[in-house]
């Protein structure tokens, strides 16, 4: 390709092209057994959440008292609980509570903090000394109390959750997004965009942001893990969405009451948490090593 | 020596402070009067207003900034607002349990961790390495309260091994001992995971180095090669681990002690938050932060002694 039938600007010819990055990526990924088994189990869940209200066999709220704590089997493909509730609709409703705070939650970190750790690093200077110790105070509560803690003082609800969550995930997505922008922007290109006169903010988004989402990516894939994980750890305390409401975690809690006599009611809630943090880990991990630089010439 | 003990010690003293205003600052955020929130909403004026005074929360905000950071640094936390005893007394006759668990569960990831991460790093991409990365992989996706109810089911349920109820008698060590087995693997098993996973990858890069040649060209034994010059290379990664997972180590030991209806701060906390026992939570807060930050500042110690290079730095 001629230099003058490339309609980029010079600044942007310079720039390693991200979309071949990624496509690396993710054709290593697609070859890595891994992640395509996280892959398939993340998708079955979701596919599950999101086609509950059609498959899910019976109300996951209709209560009936003449068939409590039936073990699985029957007009109740995996038994109900102490109400008489179905046991699988209940989690595929609860498939939805799980996801949908998840994914905001890390949604909401992710812009947040990559915003943070971008901005920071790129001004430099006293300013991203003062944000990284800021971010580092943050960094050193565990996620769980944090969340606990919030979702306390706050109230127990759907947005609460979200938020707190968000709150635990910022710091992290920070430092991941701060370090390669301080590469980044001692390399040619940036400097010829500055160059050339560009705004900071044209620099920002156009030039550093898309070599710096892979990574970015990446920890969204495993902190989701661990949202999914937090979400569940504070329904089982009881700080998690109300009930009613089906939440994995909350149905593991008030199975963990008749542990001794109806062990599905605890172990079904909790195997199906397992299965969607392990699915998301898989995929974080062959994403991570198919992103990863010093893995990448192996 | 002594002087960067010293200086390391003095470097916590910011973070102290800062995640201390963190506390502050996260309790004034909340939404509402936190002593209609206390006394519940029927409260007559007088009554939130005595309650108000008696918190301190009618002084000036810098007023209560400073006794606050004074009241924490001399370890005086208040009194709970639900039994009225001090909150440090209150912590302290827990305090012991959760640190036998959060300890005990460090150590049986250490314990299997490393071992486990040397072995899949000397037989990389072979069965075994395969093996271990696998069972990592889901030993880190297990929440702690749903590995602990499996665990509770087959061991105490089922074979009837260990003990269902967890408060053990802290002055009898075999006591002690039984009842704390079955919730220090439970907790421990993601650290055990964790540990492996950082393991196998530092062993791998250090096992790689130009000295592990040398030292094997000069024939040196290859189980002094791995266990001295390769481990103690690669101790900086694991050692960093460690420290970060104590942290979570504390934090999931909340779902550890329900699970096992153990004693501890995972039980004050709880039982905290459902009595809205205001001034209890924010005691808390501090002394997980102290005892993280506390963690951080033995980790930081922990680098100079492994690594002599660090201590010029």
């Amino acid at each position: 390709m001629s230099a003058a039938s490339d309609s980029r600007t010079p600044a942007e010819a310079v720039a390693p092209p991200p979309p071949a990055a990624w496509k690396r990526a993710l054709a290593k990924a697609r070859s890595n057994p891994t992640t395509m088994v996280g892959a398939l189990i993340c998708l079955a869940i979701l596919l599950g959440a999101v086609l509950a209200p059609w498959i899910a066999p019976h109300d996951p709220a209709e209560q009936n008292i003449l068939d409590r704590l039936l073990p699985p089997g029957g007009d109740y493909p995996l038994g109900t609980d102490q109400f008489g509730r179905d046991i699988l609709s209940r989690l595929l409703w609860g498939a939805r509570i799980s996801l949908s705070v998840s994914l905001s939650a890390i949604a909401i970190a992710m812009v947040i903090g990559g915003a943070i750790g971008m901005v920071s690093g790129y001004i430099g200077g006293r300013f991203d000394l003062i944000t990284m110790q800021v971010m580092d105070v943050l960094l050193s509560f565990p996620s769980l109390i944090l969340g606990l803690i919030v979702v306390a003082l706050l109230g127990p609800d759907l947005v609460n959750l979200i938020v707190a969550i968000a709150l635990t995930a910022i710091a992290p997505f920070a430092r991941i997004a701060r370090a390669p922008t301080l590469a980044l922007k001692e390399r040619a290109f940036v400097e010829a965009g500055r160059a050339l006169g560009f705004s900071h903010t044209r620099i920002l988004f156009r030039h550093i942001l898309p070599n710096i989402t892979s990574e970015v990516m990446v920890m969204a894939t495993l902190w989701l893990a661990t949202a999914v994980r937090v979400e569940a750890s504070l329904s089982f305390i009881g700080l998690g969405v109300k009930p009613p409401t089906p939440t994995w975690g909350g149905m593991t809690r008030d199975g963990f009451e008749n542990i001794l006599d109806s062990a599905w009611l605890a172990t079904l809630p909790g195997l199906a948490i397992l299965l969607l943090v392990l699915g998301l880990n898989m995929v974080g991990d062959g994403l991570r090593d198919a992103t990863d630089p010093k893995l990448r010439n192996e | 020596m002594v002087f960067f003990f010293v200086r390391r010690l003095l470097a916590a003293v910011p973070t102290l402070l800062a995640v201390l205003t963190l506390v502050f600052v996260i309790v004034r955020i909340v939404p509402g009067d936190p002593a209609l929130v206390i006394l519940g909403d029927q409260a007559t004026p007088e009554a939130a207003a005595a309650l108000r005074a008696r918190l301190g929360l009618d002084r000036p905000l810098w007023e209560q900034y400073l006794s606050f950071l004074g009241n924490a640094l001399t370890g005086d936390f208040g009194n709970s607002l639900v039994t009225g005893r001090p909150i440090l007394a209150e912590v302290g006759a827990v305090l012991p349990h959760t640190i036998d668990l959060t300890v005990a569960a460090m150590l049986f990831g250490v314990i299997i961790g490393v071992p486990v991460g040397i072995w899949a790093a000397l037989h990389r991409n072979r069965a075994i390495d395969v093996a271990a990365r696998i069972l990592s992989l889901f030993g880190l996706s297990f929440p702690v309260f749903v590995s602990g109810i499996f665990a509770l089911l087959l061991f105490s349920l089922h074979w009837r091994l260990f003990p269902v109820i967890g408060s053990a008698n802290l002055d009898d060590p075999a006591d002690r001992l039984h009842k704390l087995v079955l919730p220090a693997v439970t907790l421990g098993l993601v650290m055990a995971a964790y540990i492996t996973r950082v393991t196998r990858s530092a062993m791998l890069a250090s096992l790689s180095e130009d000295y592990i040649r040398t030292a094997r060209a000069k024939g040196v034994p290859w189980r002094r090669v791995v266990w001295v010059h390769g481990l103690r290379n690669a101790s900086l990664p694991i050692v960093t681990v460690v420290g970060l997972y104590v942290g979570i180590l504390l934090g999931n030991s909340v779902l550890t002690e329900i699970v096992f209806n153990r004693p501890g701060l995972g039980k004050i906390i709880v039982g905290a938050l459902n009595q809205r026992d205001y001034t209890m939570l924010q005691g808390l807060m501090v002394i997980y932060c102290f005892l993280i930050v506390v963690v951080n500042a033995v980790t930081d110690l922990l680098y100079g002694v492994l690594d002599p290079r660090v201590q010029a730095t």
